[in-house]
């Protein structure tokens, strides 16, 4: 019974001899000579990975991606698509990386190992960036709806997207927001200390600083907390007129109940993180008044956005939370990536997303040099009555362009802005009007 | 001043959670000598079924009061049940097991409530219905609310019950007893069946107590809150010496208060070099501390008083 078994393992071993010696022999194919042979089958199963976290306290917006990708997915399946001459069924992979960094990666090495043809995700920033390098080794698209962290694009890997403007642009805007049309001196800033956190307030800063307004106080908290009490008090003491926070939804609301009952008389800035409905509902009557920006544009003004609330809300009976429409739009540029290439191979639509020029129902999607989204246009929010108000649109988007003559009024102050952005989020306007169009019609 | 008086009230009202959930922790290590893990999960449980009942009443007219009170009601026999329930399932049958089997139930019954909740409560966060009053009273400069001064007040009314409970009653000798030596308790005629399930009603019934105060204070519940909240009162009970009463509440209140002035001082005492993000790092440094010093923590000497 033994000798087999001593000898396939002989085999094997001496077969990893061969390989770890025959580096100066050429590799060996790549494993896309496969796919040739594949077309006389009837159909191809595509795998699609996707991650987020489904338990812990972000499960809330971690399955709220996950549908936005599936209902992608089904609605692609229901299209009984061909590529490359083969009927394809797509098949989502929804894994749990629980928003914690080694989790993703563990989870990006299940998905490599299931071999998917590529992966929309992760969620978080900081599950994003270590889990980006190993799908990058192994060749394999990634689109990740949410992940803002600037360093997820700029490590140089070919295989890392997004479809939402990353920090930089959102901290930029809020600070010149906060020191300009708010006009704060005093700033008091609390992160949660995540990749996503602590980026996008450390982004917040520079403007914020650039904007001529003094920091005040730099606190910390993580992103399970719910008692914020201490740092608060803390901040009260330093008087500040502008609470910027860092974070999630889960935090700001209790933070700014905690700030109401403790009397920080602060208005709250929020990025993209507490920029839901869920803070509302956290919130209560403290949320009156505080501020959020969130990448692209508001739900109702995006091209398809109230027939994808629609859609979505009869599909899974619920309610949006944040980020599912850009899950659904990442996982719409891949499909549409495969379709041009007319190949689901990661290494034959890879080449293909760099071309992307995708309506979707966020906006219309393109990629720079790097996988950011082009023209990613930042909109501002404030808290009236229980619910996200629009204070205006900043950047690329369409719905911008022809905006109430309002808008006009707050123009000049605009202008710091559109300089620190590149010079291209001017012409992009009138480009990007089209597909808003026929969103004024629904 | 009126900034270290607010720490201090910030501190104290954290500390009262603190304790109260710690209790939990130390009766039943007190008794057992094990360390029921699932019990932030009976504090998490607690507060959403509190918090249900509470969505259901908060329009019906009654007072804000009344009606947390009602919620309340309903939470406490529920992890009652709970607490026994878990008992029986998971700890009885491996009462003579090695002591690791105990500890590796216990991960997993927390798993299986965290998950069980989950599915019944949703993931989405359950904000609390504003109805208890909300603003602040102002005390030297500081702010407080009447649920706060209830809180604390509360914390301490259970814990001085808890303690005549257990020294002044028969269950209560019983339970010491049993704490001292289960097999002779046992031999003297106490049924250890019943007072090792009685430990873990009382306990639980405390952790819906505080379930309760931790999602009305901070109008948040989640099928995740009991994972952290029952690390600190872990910590907790473990500072001031797990398996005494009075030490799971001098704990409590120390770390609520450690991590309150830690936030708020550690960056100007360091001149900006940590900031409040090493809260937890300076909580579970002063544990350190504490044990390197007293191994059995601040007042886990006296055996003898151990319930």
């Amino acid at each position: 019974m033994r000798s087999p078994v001593k000898t396939i393992s002989l085999a094997v071993a001496s077969a990893f001899v061969v390989f770890g010696c025959g580096k100066e022999e050429p590799p060996p194919p790549p494993p896309k000579a496969e796919q040739p042979a594949q077309p006389p089958k009837p159909t191809v199963t595509v795998k699609i990975g996707h991650s987020s976290p489904l338990t812990g306290p972000q499960a809330h917006l971690g399955k709220d991606n996950e549908n936005g990708a599936r209902l992608a997915i089904e609605e692609a399946n229901a299209k009984n698509m061909e590529i490359g001459g083969a009927k394809v069924k797509f098949d989502l992979l929804g894994e749990d990386d629980q928003a914690d960094p080694k989790q993703g990666t563990t989870v990006a090495q299940k998905l490599i190992d299931a071999k998917v043809n590529g992966v929309v995700g992760h969620l978080n920033s900081g599950t994003t960036i270590p889990a980006s390098r190993l799908y990058s080794d192994a060749g394999i698209p990634q689109i990740s709806p949410s992940a803002t962290n600037p360093k997820y694009t700029q490590q140089g890997f070919k295989t890392a997207y997004r479809v939402m403007a990353n920090d930089e642009q959102q901290g930029k805007v809020l600070g010149g927001y906060a020191t300009q049309q708010l006009a704060g001196k005093k700033i008091a800033i609390i992160d949660d200390r995540t990749a996503y956190g602590q980026g996008v307030a450390d982004e917040f800063e520079k403007a914020a600083k650039s904007g001529g307004a003094a920091i005040v106080a730099r606190e910390f908290t993580n992103d399970k907390a719910t008692d914020f009490a201490a740092i608060l008090t803390k901040v009260k003491s330093r008087k500040p007129d502008i609470l910027m926070y860092g974070g999630m939804d889960a935090q700001a609301g209790p933070m700014a109940q905690q700030m109401k009952k403790l009397g920080v008389k602060a208005k709250m800035l929020m990025a993209d993180g507490g920029c839901t409905t869920e803070f509302h509902k956290l919130a209560g009557d403290a949320a009156e008044g505080h501020y959020c920006s969130l990448p692209g544009v508001p739900l109702d003004k995006m091209p398809g956005g109230t027939a994808f609330k629609e859609k979505y809300a009869k599909r899974f009976n619920v309610d949006i939370q944040l980020y599912a429409p850009y899950a659904y739009d990442a996982a719409n540029v891949m499909i549409d990536a495969m379709k041009r290439a007319n190949s689901v191979e990661p290494a034959r639509y890879l080449a293909e997303l760099p071309k992307t020029a995708f309506g979707g129902v966020t906006a219309r999607i393109a990629f720079d040099e790097k996988g950011d989204v082009k023209d990613g246009a930042i909109t501002l929010y404030q808290a009236k009555g229980g619910k996200w108000e629009t204070l205006e649109t900043i950047g690329g988007a369409a719905p911008a362009a022809e905006a109430k003559p309002a808008d006009a009024a707050a123009k000049p102050a605009e202008a710091p802005q559109a300089e620190a952005r590149p010079a291209d989020a001017k012409p992009a306007a009138p480009a990007a009007a089209a597909p808003a169009q026929p969103a004024e019609k629904k | 001043m009126d900034i270290f008086l607010q720490q201090i009230i910030n501190g104290l009202v954290l500390g009262s959670i603190y304790a109260l959930v710690a209790l939990g922790y130390t009766m039943v290590y007190g008794i057992m000598g094990l360390i029921n893990f699932a019990h932030g999960e009976v504090v998490m449980i607690g507060a959403l079924t509190a918090l249900t009942v509470i969505k259901l009443l908060a329009s019906s007219g009654l007072p804000g009061t009344v009606v947390v009170l009602i919620g309340l009601l309903a939470a406490i026999p529920v992890c009652m049940a709970l607490g026994f329930a878990i008992e029986r399932v998971a700890y009885r049958p491996l009462r003579n097991a090695p002591r690791l089997a105990p500890l590796i139930t216990a991960i997993g019954v927390s798993i299986v409530l965290q998950q069980l909740a989950m599915i019944f409560w949703g993931r989405n966060y359950h904000a609390f219905p504003p109805i208890l009053p909300a603003t602040a009273r102002e005390i030297a400069g500081a702010q407080i609310t009447d649920l706060q001064i209830a809180i604390v007040l509360i914390a301490a009314l259970m814990m001085a019950g808890l303690m005549l409970l257990v020294n002044r009653t028969r269950l209560g000798r019983a339970m010491r007893a049993t704490s001292e030596n289960p097999q002779i308790a046992g031999l003297m005629g106490v049924n250890i069946n019943v007072i090792i399930s009685a430990t873990f009603v009382i306990g639980s019934a405390l952790a819906a107590v505080a379930g309760v105060m931790v999602s009305a204070n901070y109008s948040i519940a989640h099928y995740h809150m009991g994972f952290i909240l029952g690390l600190k009162a872990f910590t907790a009970a473990v500072l001031g010496g797990i398996g005494n009463l009075g030490g799971a509440m001098l704990g409590g209140l120390l770390l609520g208060l450690i991590e309150s002035l830690g936030a708020g001082y550690i960056g100007d005492l360091t001149g900006g070099f940590l900031g409040s993000h090493y809260q937890d790092v300076f909580a579970f440094f002063v544990l350190i501390l504490v044990l390197i010093f007293r191994p059995a923590g601040l007042m886990g000497e006296k055996v003898a008083e151990r319930a």
